[in-house]
C-alpha cells in the first residue's frame, strides 16, 4: 500500500497495463510530455522519466488536435488488435469525436453481428467546479449512457479509480471513464499490487439505516460529509456509489432503498435525462412500496456554467444542500420549521 | 505497366462480373420486396472496386461506405452470406443486424462499411497504426466517396497518418454525384490534388473504368505502404449507372442523359472482355464465365432464400462481449 492521489492512481493503473501487455498503447493530446499527470513516472520520475521514455513513442501517441480523427484511429485499432487508451483530456472536447463514438465505437460490434471487439478506453477529466467556463465544465455522462454498447465509469476515489481503470483496460469493450478534476488531488492508501475491480458492482461507502444516497462522482465526497453531520443528529445514512453507470448495480440501490424507505440522489450532472432521474425511475418502478418518502434528486440545473467563482458554485449539489434533502425526506425537516 | 498472369486477369473479370451480377439481382429483388429497405449499387464503378480489392493482399483490411456490396465481393467474400445479410437473415454475413449499409467480413479483412459518409476513413487509419504498432507488414484502405471528400475527417486522417507514415490508401470513388449534387458544384480544386498539403502523393486516375490503371495505381501505394513510407491519397474517377440508391425516383433529372450515355459507352467489364480477347481468351470462355458467375450468384440467392430469419432472441446479443443485453 501506499498513499496515492486520484490522478497518480489513474497514472498507476496506466503503467501497471502498459507493462503488463504490449497491445496497450496511449494517444491524445499532450501525453507526451505529461502533461495532466498521468501518462509519467510519478515517484521515480527522475530515473525512468515519464511514459514516453519508458515505453518509447511507438506507445506514447502524441496527436494534433483532431478528436474525431484520434478516436476514430482508435477504434479501427481496436478492432485489429491494439488496446488503445485515448487521452480526450476535457470531457467538452468529447463532442468534437461524437460521430466515431456513437456510429463506430458504440455500433461496429453489434452492427457486424459480433465480429468486432472494441477494447478500448476513452479517458476525459470533468472540469466542474473549477471556474473554466462553460466550455471547459461539462459533466456529459448521461448523454452517454443514451448510447447502448459503451460502457462508463465515473469513480469518486483513488482506489477505485486504479483498479476500475486496470478492468478497463483489460476488458474487450468500450469504456468511457469520466474523472472529476475536483477529485484530483484527492489521497488515500492504494494498493500498489496489480488488482482489478468489477463493474457493474456498486460500492457501499457506509451503512444506515433511515435513507439511501446514490451519489456519482465528487458528490461521493459530498455525501459523505453530509452522512457525518447527519449522524450526530442521529440520522442514519447509507451512501452508496454505483462507480459505474454502464453497467449499473441496479439490485444494491434496490436493496438499500428496500430497507431504508428513502431515495436522495446526488450528482454533478444537468436534471434533465440524467443519472439522477434514471436511478429514480428504476427504483419507482421497482421497490415503489418501500417508499416512505418522495425521491429527491440533487443534480445541476438545467443552466450553463458560469465563470465567476460567485456564480458557479451554487451549481452543483453540495454537502449542505444534501443535509436540507436528508432532513425533507426524514420529515425532520418540517419538524424543525414547526418547533421555530 | 505491370505484368499479371491470365489467371489473376480472369479472376478480375470474374470478381467485376460477380458485382454486376450480385447488384443487378439486388436491385430487382429492392424492388419486388424481396430485399427489406434499399441498396445502393456499385454497378459501373467495378473497374474501380476490383483494380483497388485486388491490389490488397488477403491480410489487408479495409473500410468502406454506403456503396458497399462491391468492396467485399471485390476483396473475395463468399456471395451466399452477403445475399443473406441484404434479406435480414440469419445466416447474414452480420446475422443479420447490419444490412447492406453496413456489411463486414472480417474473414476477408472488410473491417466493415458504413452508413456515415466519411466515418469510416479513420477505422483504415487505426488497422494502419496496429500495423506499425504490432509491427506486422499489413496495409489498410479507405473507400470513399466524392461526397466524403467534403468532410473534415478526412484531413485529420490524412494529416495524422502523413505525420506517422501509417501504412494506409485513401481510396476516393469519385462517381461525381453526391446523391444529386455535381461534385464540381461543391468541390473546390481537385480532390487528389489536397494530398500536397498533407505532404503525401496524390494520384488521380481519370480513367476509373479502366481495371488495370486502377490496379496499377493502387498497387503503388500498397508498395509504398508496406515499404514504410506512408500514406497515399488516390481519386478514381468513375461513374455510377444506376440512382443514387434503387427505388429513388428523383423528380429532376440532375445528370444530363448524354452524360450518362457516354459513360454508358465506357462499360468497365465489356472493355475488360475486349481487352482479354484481344489478349488469347475466347468470347466463349468469356461468355462461360458470365455464365458461371450468374450460377454463383443465383446461388447466393437460393441460400439466402433458404436460410431461416434470426430469432427474435438473437437482437439482443452482441452488443458487448462479455454479458447479454438485461432490460
Amino acid at each position: 500500500m501506499s498513499v496515492m492521489s486520484f490522478l497518480g492512481a489513474i497514472g498507476a493503473a496506466q503503467k501497471e497495463a502498459m507493462d503488463a501487455d504490449d497491445r496497450v498503447i496511449i494517444i491524445g493530446e499532450d501525453v507526451e510530455a505529461n502533461v495532466y499527470g498521468t501518462t509519467g513516472g510519478g515517484k521515480t520520475r527522475q530515473e525512468t522519466g515519464d511514459f514516453v521514455q519508458m515505453y518509447g513513442r511507438n506507445r506514447i501517441r502524441n496527436t494534433p488536435i483532431s478528436e474525431e480523427g484520434i478516436v476514430g484511429a482508435a477504434a479501427g485499432a481496436a478492432m485489429t488488435g491494439l488496446r488503445p487508451i485515448v487521452d480526450l483530456s476535457y470531457s467538452s472536447f468529447l463532442y468534437m469525436a461524437m460521430d466515431q463514438l456513437v456510429n463506430q465505437v458504440a455500433k461496429n460490434r453489434y452492427m457486424f453481428g459480433g465480429q468486432a471487439s472494441m477494447p478500448a478506453v476513452f479517458r476525459s477529466a470533468m472540469f466542474y467546479g473549477l471556474n473554466t467556463g462553460a466550455h471547459h465544465s461539462d459533466r456529459p455522462y448521461p448523454m452517454f449512457m443514451n448510447v447502448p454498447g459503451l460502457k462508463i465509469m465515473v469513480p469518486s476515489t483513488p482506489s477505485d479509480a486504479k483498479g476500475l481503470l486496470r478492468t478497463a483496460i483489460d476488458m474487450d469493450d468500450p469504456v468511457l471513464t469520466f474523472e472529476a478534476c475536483i477529485l484530483w488531488g484527492l489521497k488515500e492508501e492504494v494498493n500498489d499490487d496489480e488488482f482489478w475491480l468489477p463493474f457493474g458492482v456498486a460500492r457501499t461507502h457506509r451503512e444506515g439505516t433511515d435513507v439511501t444516497i446514490v451519489a456519482i462522482s465528487s458528490s461521493v465526497q459530498e455525501a459523505l460529509a453530509a452522512a457525518a453531520e447527519l449522524e450526530a443528529e442521529g440520522v442514519s445514512v447509507e451512501v452508496i456509489d454505483p462507480r459505474t453507470l454502464v453497467p449499473l448495480d441496479k439490485q444494491a440501490i434496490l436493496n438499500s432503498v428496500a430497507k431504508t424507505g428513502r431515495l436522495v440522489v446526488v450528482e454533478p450532472a444537468h436534471r434533465t435525462c440524467g443519472a439522477a432521474g434514471e436511478i429514480s425511475a428504476i427504483v419507482a418502478e421497482e421497490v415503489f412500496d418501500s417508499l416512505k418518502a418522495p425521491i429527491v434528486r440533487l443534480t445541476a440545473p438545467d443552466m450553463q456554467i458560469p465563470f465567476s467563482p460567485a456564480l458557479e458554485k451554487q451549481m452543483y449539489p453540495s454537502k449542505d444542500g444534501i443535509v436540507d434533502a436528508v432532513r425533507r425526506v426524514t420529515g425532520q425537516a418540517r419538524l424543525v420549521a414547526v418547533g421555530e | 505497366m505491370v505484368t499479371l498472369t491470365d489467371e489473376f486477369m480472369l479472376e478480375m473479370q470474374r470478381r467485376m462480373l460477380r458485382i454486376r451480377a450480385f447488384d443487378e439481382r439486388a436491385s430487382k429483388m429492392v424492388k419486388r420486396g424481396h430485399i427489406p429497405g434499399t441498396v445502393h449499387t456499385s454497378i459501373g464503378q467495378e473497374a474501380q472496386v476490383v483494380g483497388a480489392t485486388m491490389a490488397l493482399g488477403d491480410n489487408d483490411y479495409m473500410s468502406g461506405n454506403h456503396r458497399s456490396h462491391g468492396h467485399p465481393i471485390g476483396k473475395g467474400s463468399p456471395l451466399g452470406p452477403l445475399m443473406a445479410e441484404l434479406q435480414g437473415k440469419g445466416t447474414g454475413v452480420c446475422k443479420g443486424k447490419g444490412g447492406s449499409l453496413h456489411l463486414a467480413d472480417f474473414n476477408v479483412g472488410s473491417l466493415g462499411e458504413s452508413g456515415i459518409v466519411g466515418s469510416s476513413i479513420p477505422i483504415a487509419m487505426g488497422a494502419a497504426l496496429s500495423s506499425q504498432v504490432l509491427g506486422r507488414d499489413t496495409v489498410a484502405l479507405a473507400f470513399f466517396g466524392d461526397g466524403a471528400a467534403n468532410q473534415g475527417v478526412l484531413y485529420e486522417s490524412m494529416n495524422m497518418s502523413g505525420t506517422w507514415k501509417l501504412p494506409v490508401i485513401f481510396l476516393c470513388e469519385n462517381n461525381q454525384y453526391a446523391l444529386s449534387t455535381p461534385a464540381h458544384t461543391v468541390t473546390s480544386g481537385v480532390i487528389a490534388d489536397r494530398a500536397a498539403g498533407f505532404g503525401i502523393p496524390g494520384v488521380r486516375v481519370e480513367d476509373g473504368q479502366d481495371v488495370l490503371a486502377v490496379y496499377a495505381a493502387v498497387s503503388e501505394a500498397v508498395a509504398r505502404a508496406r515499404r514504410g513510407e506512408g500514406p497515399t491519397l488516390i481519386e478514381v474517377v468513375t461513374y455510377r449507372y444506376n440512382e443514387h440508391s434503387e427505388g429513388l425516383r428523383l423528380g429532376t433529372d440532375y445528370r444530363p442523359s448524354d452524360e450518362r450515355e457516354a459513360w454508358l459507352k465506357k462499360d468497365p467489364i465489356v472493355l475488360f472482355r475486349e481487352h482479354l480477347i484481344a489478349n488469347g481468351h475466347t468470347a466463349e470462355a468469356m461468355d462461360a464465365l458470365e455464365a458461371e458467375v450468374l450460377a454463383e450468384v443465383d446461388a447466393a440467392v437460393e441460400f439466402s432464400e433458404n436460410s431461416p430469419w434470426p430469432d427474435a432472441s438473437v437482437g439482443f446479443d452482441d452488443l458487448y462481449t462479455d454479458s447479454e443485453y438485461a432490460a
